[in-house]
């Protein structure tokens, strides 16, 4: 089921990977970027970056019609000593650094939030325990804007932890100083009916590190926007990601990492399973190397393993050079089943069927599960993994 | 001893649209010690017995008895049978994305014998199964039968039977697509379970080529969905020497 392909430096190559002269990944967006939603037209759905989305499902995100109301999430922030949790303003200088919306909501999330949440972890504090912030869906509608600071040479690790019920669309800011390591871990966790869609923006400064686990599991609707740049030679971005796609969900990965500096790294890798009637998994990995950037080393890969008929996987990786002075680029992308004669052969090995079942994913996820070295999460993973497959079998 | 007892054995498959029967009646007796090789042309069923015997969904059995040591065997879920003792080498081996060998075949021992095999002693009793079957032991990390050579795979078949001993072997068309080598190695891997003793083997072939590495009691020729002779060792010789033709001539159509 593999299919991988790997670009030498200086070669041209067809097909999904295009050697550009300008860039598609920015041109065929609908508008440019922009904080104000006025600067966005109402997607119709055929855009391109709202062709795998189905619109009637964001309860009104996209148009305007999504109105905040009272009580919409619950946003608890539990930190360490020396780290500054501080909720401000629309004013603050702090906010939208690391990132301008790219789409119609996330442009709308900046738009609409009252307040924002700002974690800053000083420079050359080191962390031992995570910060968590728990987000709780009680019902309602709401904008968001979180951002993540941290300072030269400060290392953390940070769990954002999404549950509950919510129409939710919400931007992340992750600002990592010269030096600094920064883990995140965010989890989707809702309810059946939950819509959530936001964008993750993280800028990495001169040797930083940030490396980023997606998990999403639950909601109606879900599509995450993770986008890397980076502020300075010598950054290395690892985003892992791992979605279990139930019946009648929609969960939607869309990836850039916009090399646009010399020297940086990037190691993309997302697994999805996916189970039941409508389940739709959609990744989108897009990597940008800008003429700038030489000595860029970057790969990018998605796996999904389809468990049962009906579920369907949309997988589009696009790597964009603008340079042949580079280390290495390459990708991959491949779908596999888990059929009738799989579990056949796992089963005339004396392994019961659910087991099987079992095997079969965990051990699809673990070598993603296992580097997030948060145990209680990772706990919770395999828990969360065994609960999805009992529910469908 | 355990005994596996084919008592009149229909089978029938579904395809295009129709039912056809491909099991005319099997009678066959298999007990722990005994080596059975059924021969037979392309088409004869014996794929199908074979998998019929395993449980695959995929037949449905009209008629007939399969017992193993008196137990039903045909009530049995094709987990059921794999614990009760039932193996099938099988001609294609099917890939399993995600599932390393090792964990595979730990998870497998440990549902076969009903508990978790020691570590220490588990993780050297693959080892040394591995390198009689000249596996390198980087196999282990790979996932089941993903991207393996047609040679890996069965090695990695008879890899699980030395592991999992059954009490009845069934080895459909181990040999094929095998070089020289590959089945000098496979063979060997098969004799030392039987010189267990414990299992009952019942090779399945094409060919009379593997039987000079596995010599069986019993020789059975399979032909139109049922065993139309039974012999010694000799009736090999003689399907090498004059073939299928005595059997498959006058209508006896697969």
């Amino acid at each position: 089921m593999a299919e991988a392909q790997n670009i030498p430096v200086g070669s041209t190559t067809a097909g999904q990977i295009a050697v550009a002269a300008e860039s598609t990944v920015a041109t065929r967006m609908s508008a440019p970027p922009s904080f104000d939603v006025a600067d966005f037209p109402v997607p119709h759905g055929r855009e391109e970056e709202w062709r795998f989305t189905p619109l009637e499902r964001l309860r009104g995100l996209h148009d305007g019609t999504a109105v905040a109301t009272g009580e919409g999430v619950k946003v608890d922030i539990d930190a360490p000593e020396g780290v500054v949790v501080e909720t401000v303003g629309r004013d603050d200088a702090r906010l939208g650094r690391a990132g301008t919306p790219v789409d119609r909501v996330a442009a709308q999330a900046y738009s609409a939030f009252e307040k924002a949440g700002v974690v800053t972890v000083p420079k050359e504090t080191v962390l031992t325990e995570p910060i968590r912030i728990a987000v709780h869906g009680q019902g309602g509608v709401a904008y968001g804007h979180q951002v993540v600071e941290l300072g030269a040479f400060a290392e953390a690790v940070v769990v954002i932890d999404h549950t509950g019920d919510a129409v939710l669309a919400a931007n992340v800011d992750y600002i990592l100083g010269d030096g600094a390591k920064l883990t995140v871990v965010s989890v989707q966790d809702w309810d059946d009916k939950a819509v959530h869609v936001g964008q993750h923006n993280a800028l990495i400064g001169r040797d930083a590190t940030f490396k980023s686990f997606v998990v999403t599991f639950g909601g109606d609707l879900v599509r995450l926007h993770p986008r890397i740049a980076y502020a300075g030679t010598g950054g290395e971005a690892e985003l892992f990601g791992l979605y279990f796609t139930d019946a009648g969900q929609h969960q939607e990965h869309r990836l850039l990492v916009d090399h646009n500096t010399p020297h940086c790294k990037s190691n993309v890798a997302y697994k999805g399973a996916l189970q039941g009637d409508g389940a739709h998994a959609v990744w989108i990995g897009d990597v940008l190397i800008e003429a700038t950037a030489e000595g860029t080393d970057t790969y990018e890969m998605n796996r999904n393993l389809v468990l049962t008929d009906g579920a369907r996987v949309d997988s589009v990786p696009n790597l964009e050079i603008e340079t042949g002075e580079i280390v290495g680029a390459g990708h991959a992308s491949a779908t596999g089943r888990f059929d009738d004669e799989q579990l056949f052969y796992l089963m005339a090995r004396g392994i019961a069927a659910h087991d099987a079942r079992r095997l079969v994913v965990r051990g699809f996820f673990a070598e993603l599960v296992q580097q997030i070295g948060v145990d209680d999460i990772e706990e919770r993973l395999l828990v969360k993994i065994d609960e999805e497959l009992e529910a469908a079998v | 001893m355990a005994t596996l007892e084919i008592r009149d054995l229909h089978v029938t498959v579904e395809a295009d649209n129709a039912t056809k029967e491909i099991l005319k009646g099997v009678d066959l007796t298999v007990k722990q010690g005994e080596t059975h090789a059924i021969m037979g042309p392309n088409g004869s069923g014996k794929s199908t017995l074979a998998y019929s015997l395993a449980g695959h969904p995929k037949y449905t059995i009209t008629g007939g008895t399969v017992t193993l040591d008196g137990e039903d065997v045909l009530e049995m879920s094709v987990d059921e049978r794999a614990r009760a003792g039932l193996f099938l080498a099988m001609q294609y081996p099917v890939e399993v994305p995600g599932v390393s060998v090792s964990n595979f075949l730990r998870t497998s021992a440990t549902a076969i014998r009903g508990e978790a095999p020691k570590l220490r002693t588990w993780v050297k009793e693959v080892r040394e199964a591995m390198e009689r079957l000249n596996m390198d032991p980087a196999f282990a990390e790979r996932n089941v039968n993903e991207g393996f050579s047609g040679g890996e795979k069965k090695r990695h078949e008879i890899l699980q039977l030395e592991l999992l001993k059954p009490k009845i072997a069934i080895l459909d068309e181990t040999d094929s697509g095998l070089d020289v080598d590959a089945l000098r190695v496979v063979s060997e891997g098969v004799n030392r379970v039987r010189e267990s003793g414990e299992v009952g083997t019942l090779l399945i072939t094409h060919y009379t080529r593997i039987l000079r590495y596995i010599k069986p009691d019993h020789v059975h020729v399979f032909s139109a969905g049922r065993i139309v002779e039974s012999g010694g060792a000799e009736l090999a010789d003689k399907l090498e020497n004059e073939g299928y033709e005595v059997y498959t001539k006058g209508g006896a159509s697969a």
